[in-house]
């Protein structure tokens, strides 16, 4: 059974930027790209544990802030020629909502 | 939409790159289809000297395997000839009949071995030196007969001989010339290398020209020489030059000229048919250096994705031998003649030779036999036309004599470096691991190694090293990247352009600026953005839009971020003086958010590390002091000693003149960190010789140094002026500021923009123009005007800056 937890009106996370989203199952970092749409990873680099959310959002990516490595938002996946997945959530918009599967 | 066809004539390296560019660029433009003459996929040419020398195995020197075609849907043919080329139907014709329909054709077909048209020519142990086939028959007759002659003792010539001698046989070559190498070489550097090259046992015969070749049942036996003389051969590599292989194309009817002509977007003269690489006469000069083919690869590429960017306008070339243990650079005009100057270091014991050519105060030309440490950093300066009479009287000693280096032992010479030894002592990487990367995923260029292997990619010390390590491995496929080179994968325009557009077309944001400047992605990357944003808000102050999602995370929220996430809080203390009231603050903050470790700075000042994101307005607000910008690039520090106040040996007051100078320049933005000191006497207390803007207080006033650097590398600062009063010290120091502000690359120091525009450039507009310097100034203060503490606003105005607040669920 899925369980949509209500987060922020998608107007509180800057387009190009994101919010940490505290959780049972850890800190989550949920993103918004230039066209409004959202992703959700969980907020540590696979390389060393950088914090995701902190770092700078371009295309479908985010560059980690510790030492730039980039990471796919849609699957995770750190970008070559770099090896490391982390973890994505299920998120979603409705009605100017964002709303995160948990 | 049914997709184009590209089919590509030549599977070697130009057409290939040309390929992967165009896949970069355009991944699903084309059906792509290649064909190549030889039975392998796609190989490191460039190599095959190390895989006759035994270094290296041909399976090392594929670039693409099969599997990288049918991962990117290509249709590879391999060991077919195409002969025919019907451009009314546009199609290509294989020997064997396959046959296939283009849109747009690539012609890559390389050249060929010159062969000298000498009776014996054709008999069997007679060949040239090119491909895989040669290696193999040179291996092959080395196991079963003794003598090998190698005609022409050019760069292919001694690396065919070298290998040879490796695989154990009697080695000749016959040069025509007086000495070896002579297109690349003067007679001095041919001679030692000569020499050398007798003592790993190969033989010489100079001045000698080839009449004929004898045989004996179809087999060659001898090389007999116009003055009569015969020598015995096994095999004859004819070494003596290579020839544009333009036959395919001359045979349907495109202008040739010794080569296929190109346009410089490298198209012939059938606007649907490109070429690249070796086969192609560009402004009526063939490239035989894998360097140029990849940079016109890359033009290429832009016009077959329809891009339409970029010009190819030719190349200027260097070359180094892959001879193991012989150590040769050259580039450029290195004969002299009229106009010009030389330079010259003969050590004629310790085997070691290094010429300079200089025109009109540029480098067009160098040799360097026995220490080619510097060959790159030559190279550089020929092909940017950088003027050297500032560094002339060091020139000859090396780039490191002007600076020091740390991180690596102290070492410069990747040659003396064995496989074990750290090259990178950021990220641990050592030169065997470089060496093996290169090797086996085929990386020609800086950016690739630092990519692959991270060496060279933090804090970039070691580049040199890197860069001598892929140039030895590399030999003459390597090419250093010239500095003005673009942004970032996003454009093609440099740093100089983009601030150029920015200003012309004043844009004032960044969505703006990329759609204006035609970027090729839809915001950005992590690299790009960070650099135009500070180019706006430099370029339009209190105009354009500071966009924080464009900055690095210091930078979005005034505080440094630490390994785990959390952060370090300096405040300000002006001239790093500061008061029992600060103190106390400092300590109860310290005490209340439990910091785990409080440190003074080397910038005298103290640092609260380990703060979290949430709590940062909460410790700014209970501090109470501004933000000391210890984050960002922006004015850092005024380091200052004690001065006349207390001195005993002050002659000026330098706390005061360094409380001045950070309270005037607060808040200020700026290509990179900006450090300044200001000592009270020559003692130079404060280390004012190694700050971006150093002062040095002397009984009659102050003077004024730039350029130093504490940092990476060791930079002694430069002396710009002497000036009398401390409003003075202000106005030099902050024109000064203003045009690196204005003039530098983005994550330029001051020492390396004056590096690129030379101290008399900086001399000139600060010292000669005294009404520019003004206007220099007060374009500064302009900047600064109105400038708010951050910390204080975040912490009064919590409510709006939403990015400190986590969500909980």
């Amino acid at each position: 059974m899925s369980n949509w937890i209500k987060i922020v009106p998608l107007n509180d996370i800057p387009k190009l930027g994101s919010r940490v989203v505290r959780s049972a199952k850890g800190e989550i970092a949920v993103f918004r790209t230039e066209d409004d749409r959202v992703f959700a990873l969980h907020n540590s680099c696979p390389h060393k544990g950088g914090p995701l959310s902190q770092g700078i959002v371009y295309g479908d990516k985010v560059a980690c802030p510790l030492h730039s490595w980039k990471i796919n938002l849609a699957d995770g996946n750190a970008e070559e020629p770099d090896e490391g997945h982390t973890a994505c959530f299920a998120v979603k918009v409705e009605d100017g909502t964002v709303y995160l599967e948990l | 939409m049914k997709k184009m066809k590209l089919v590509v004539v030549g599977n070697g390296m130009a057409g290939m790159r040309t390929v992967e560019e165009l896949l970069k660029m355009a991944p699903d433009f084309y059906e792509i289809t290649v064909f190549g003459d030889e039975p392998h996929p796609n190989y490191n040419r460039i190599l095959l000297s190390p895989v006759l020398a035994g270094e290296q195995t041909i399976n090392e020197i594929i670039l693409n395997s099969r599997e990288w075609y049918e991962e990117h849907n290509i249709t590879l043919h391999v060991g077919k000839y195409i002969n025919k080329i019907d451009r009314v139907k546009r199609v290509v014709y294989a020997e064997d009949g396959t046959s296939a329909e283009y849109d747009r054709l690539l012609l890559a077909t390389g050249s060929k071995p010159f062969m000298l048209p000498i009776p014996g020519k054709d008999l069997d142990g007679v060949i040239g030196f090119r491909d895989i086939k040669d290696v193999d028959t040179m291996i092959d007759t080395s196991k079963r007969f003794k003598s090998a002659v190698v005609i022409g003792g050019g760069l292919l010539g001694l690396e065919a001989a070298n290998g040879l001698k490796i695989q154990g046989m009697d080695v000749t070559v016959v040069h025509k010339n007086e000495w070896l190498l002579e297109r690349q070489l003067d007679k001095t550097a041919g001679k030692m290398l000569q020499k050398s090259l007798e003592a790993k046992g190969l033989k010489f015969l100079l001045q000698k020209d080839t009449e004929q070749l004898i045989g004996k049942d179809g087999r060659v036996t001898a090389v007999r020489f116009k003055d009569g003389e015969e020598i015995p051969a096994d095999l004859v590599v004819m070494a003596v030059g290579i020839r544009p292989n333009y036959a395919l194309a001359e045979s349907a009817g495109i202008h040739c000229d010794r080569g296929i002509v190109v346009n410089d977007t490298l198209q012939t003269y059938d606007p649907r048919i490109y070429a690249v690489g070796e086969c192609v006469a560009h402004r009526g000069i063939s490239y035989g250096l894998v360097a140029p083919l990849f940079e016109m690869a890359k033009v290429c590429a832009t016009h077959l994705a329809n891009f339409g960017i970029g010009r190819y306008v030719g190349s200027v070339t260097s070359t180094k031998l892959k001879v193991t243990g012989i150590d040769l650079f050259s580039a450029g005009d290195f004969r002299g003649g009229q106009g010009t100057e030389e330079i010259v270091l003969h050590d004629a014991v310790g085997g070691v030779y290094k010429k300079l050519i200089i025109k009109d105060d540029k480098i067009i030309g160098s040799v360097l036999y026995g220490d080619t440490t510097d060959g790159s950093w030559y190279f550089q300066m020929l092909r940017d036309s950088k003027p050297i009479h500032e560094i002339r009287d060091h020139l000859m000693f090396g780039q490191d004599s002007l600076l020091g280096n740390t991180g690596h032992q102290g070492q410069n010479k990747a040659a003396a470096m064995t496989d074990e030894m750290e090259v990178c002592g950021c990220n641990g990487v050592c030169k065997g691991t470089i060496v093996k990367s290169i090797k086996e995923k085929g990386l020609f260029t800086i950016d690739d190694v630092k990519k692959q292997t991270k060496a060279g990619s933090s804090c970039g010390s070691c580049v040199g090293l890197v860069e001598q390590i892929l140039a030895s491995t590399l030999g003459g496929g390597y090419a250093p990247p010239s500095t003005s080179k673009a942004v970032c994968g996003c454009t093609d325009l440099n740093h100089e352009e983009v601030r150029e557009q920015i200003r012309q077309q004043k844009f004032l944001n960044i969505p703006d600026a990329l759609k204006g400047m035609g970027w090729r992605t839809p915001n950005g990357c992590a690299t790009c953005r960070p650099a135009l944003n500070y180019y706006l808000i430099s370029t339009w102050p209190h105009e354009a839009k500071d966009d924080p999602q464009s900055r690095f995370i210091n930078e979005r929220v005034h505080a440094n971020i630490q390994k785990d996430g959390t952060y370090s809080v300096v405040p300000r203390m002006y001239g790093g003086v500061t008061t029992p009231d600060q103190l106390r603050k400092i300590a109860d903050v310290a005490d209340k958010y439990a910091v785990p470790m409080v440190k003074v700075t080397g910038g005298q000042r103290i640092d609260l590390l380990g703060i979290t994101k949430e709590n940062l307005p909460n410790v700014w607000a209970d501090l109470d002091m501004p933000s000391g910008y210890a984050y960002g690039k922006s004015i850092r520090t005024v380091k200052t000693c004690v001065g006349s106040e207390f001195c005993r040996f002050g002659t000026q007051n330098s706390t005061q003149m360094g409380i001045d100078i950070e309270k005037a320049f607060d808040h200020m933005w700026a290509p990179h960190k900006v450090k300044f000191a200001v000592s009270g006497c020559p003692r130079n207390c404060a280390e004012s010789g190694i700050k971006d803007v150093g002062i040095i207080g002397v009984d009659s006033g102050w003077e004024i140094y730039v350029g130093g650097n504490g940092g990476i590398k060791t930079e002694v600062a430069q002396f710009l002026c002497k000036v009398k009063t401390s409003e003075e010290v202000l106005e030099y120091s902050g024109a000064f500021i203003q045009i690196y502000r204005e003039e530098a690359r983005y994550l330029d120091r001051t020492v390396h923009w004056i590096e690129r525009v030379g101290l008399d450039y900086v001399k000139k507009r600060i010292l000669e123009d005294a009404e520019g310097r003004k206007a220099a100034y007060e374009r500064l203060l302009f900047a600064l005007q109105g400038s708010v503490d951050p910390w204080a606003e975040r912490a009064n105005k919590r409510e709006v800056h939403t990015e400190f607040d986590t969500i909980t669920v």
